[in-house]
């Protein structure tokens, strides 16, 4: 409690604005936990090179980041309370990786952060969010797309979640603990967001022409960004050979597998449209992204860029 | 450092509510995982979030910060454990009881999370029973509720709506 505010240990109690007057000077844009990996060991595995493992993490931090964002604008915008709360709550859990994945990359590798002015007192896994360009994010092209439907939505989190925890189960066994301790706890996490999108998917299809048409559509349009989403990217074929990451490569068979169950469920048969190529050869984890990614940076970013020491 | 000072230390952080669920102390709740003195009123306490995006860590820290400096610690360290992942299973019976009189239903047993996690197509089979009236009549609202570690049921005998913390 700062000097100046005088409070009795009642009021503190029984009023909901109390909180705000404890820490006076707070990074206006996080969440006032100065290190999300606080007392977390975040040495780096032996003959791990620590650039490259900060390189992994960030592919990670930025597909669960932009995803987030994208999820996020559904807030009061959902079709439902129930499915407002719920897509709310899956961009929290992805956002909650991210915060833990920037940080981890921050950690292994200082020089990844961008420099910000002199007393500025973002934490490092804000500055990576928030003063990067576009051209710097390394998340895959199907979580950047602007949001359509809510069938859109529903294919989307199904095929990211289910490519998603397909990786975390092996990233489990990450020879970086903080990398495995993310991995064991969003496995739980994504298990939900997967159930939860396969569950809409098989209602929709089999629910009206109308439905059916949205969810097909919508299937369509996505389908051909998954094969990017198995890609071997040299960062993460890197990170498998050192043990602390997964090759993407690698989980595509246990990926098709769970998809394969939902579209049989659904009575859906996988689309026939070609995969959607890279720009000279580069995609997303080549930093390679789609206009829709710049303009979504400019407003996630805006505040925190033009308020770089920003405190209240 | 002496026993009855680790005890003291222990015994005040376990008296901190969580921010959310003020009726479940942190250490009912599981995510108090350790209380240790390491030097002349110097306490490192540490806590593991339940979800990654879990928001109430901040309040947590200046919750127990408070209340050890008030039992006298001039030091207090609030560390992040992430690793095991906290689970449901970690509530104690004393905290399922106090979910369950405050109309929150307490979790069942959590699911095994080691090899391939399986596509779960129907609603989550649980024996979930209303905590206002008793009856197991009750079906699923949805998977998400207030916070990330609640679903939404309803009661069809006396119709309320309830929160179930779910199991993970």
């Amino acid at each position: 409690m700062s000097e100046h505010i005088h409070t009795s240990p009642e009021d503190e109690h029984d009023s909901a604005y109390s909180g705000l007057l404890v820490n006076d000077a707070h990074w206006a844009f996080g969440t006032d936990f100065e290190d999300p990996l606080a007392g977390v060991d975040t040495t780096i595995p032996d003959g791990v090179d620590a650039p490259a493992l900060a390189a992994y993490a960030l592919m990670l931090g930025d597909d669960a980041l932009v995803m987030s964002h994208r999820i996020a604008e559904w807030t009061s915008n959902a079709p439902d309370l129930e499915d407002d709360i719920a897509l709310s709550n899956i961009a929290l859990d992805l956002l909650g990786q991210a915060r833990l994945l920037l940080a981890r990359a921050a950690k292994a590798d200082a020089s990844v952060v961008p420099a910000l002015p002199e007393g500025s007192p973002a934490p490092p896994e804000d500055a990576l969010a928030f003063f990067r360009e576009a051209h710097e994010f390394r998340n895959v092209r199907l979580a950047e797309l602007v949001n359509g439907d809510f069938a859109e939505a529903t294919v989307r989190v199904l095929l990211f979640s289910t490519w998603r925890l397909a990786t975390f189960e092996r990233l489990r066994t990450s020879r970086d603990h903080v990398l495995a301790a993310v991995a064991a706890k969003g496995v739980k996490e994504l298990a939900y967001h997967r159930d939860y999108s396969a569950r809409w998917f098989v209602t929709l299809a089999q629910g009206t022409d109308e439905s059916r048409r949205r969810l097909v559509a919508a299937l369509d349009a996505l389908w051909p960004l998954w094969p990017e989403l198995f890609d071997t990217h040299a960062v993460e074929a890197a990170a498998a050979a050192a043990g602390v990451g997964v090759d993407p490569a690698t989980v595509r068979e246990a990926a098709e597998g769970v998809l394969d169950q939902v579209l049989g469920a659904a009575d859906v048969p996988r689309p026939e449209v070609a995969r959607r190529a890279g720009v000279l050869g580069r995609t997303g984890r080549d930093g390679m992204h789609g206009e829709p990614l710049g303009r979504m940076l400019a407003e996630m970013q805006s505040v925190a860029r033009a308020h770089p020491r920003g405190q209240w | 450092m002496s026993r009855t000072t680790t005890e003291r230390a222990r015994r005040t952080a376990e008296r901190v509510t969580d921010p959310e669920l003020p009726m479940l102390t942190l250490a009912d709740l599981g995510v108090l995982r350790d209380v240790e003195v390491v030097g002349d009123g110097h306490v490192v306490v540490e806590i593991t979030p339940t979800y990654s995006g879990c928001p109430a860590m901040a309040a947590m820290r200046d919750d127990l910060v408070r209340e050890l400096e008030g039992a006298g610690f001039d030091e207090v360290e609030v560390r992040i454990s992430l690793h095991p992942a906290w689970t449901t299973d970690w509530i104690t019976p004393a905290g399922r009881a106090a979910l369950a009189a405050a109309g929150i239903s307490p979790p069942g047993p959590a699911p095994s999370t080691s090899g391939p996690i399986p596509l779960t197509l129907l609603p989550t089979a649980r024996q979930v029973r209303c905590p206002q009236c008793d009856s197991s009549a009750t079906e699923l609202v949805s998977e998400f509720g207030s916070t990330a570690c609640k679903a939404q049921y309803r009661c069809t005998s006396c119709l309320e709506p309830f929160d179930h913390v779910k199991e993970i």
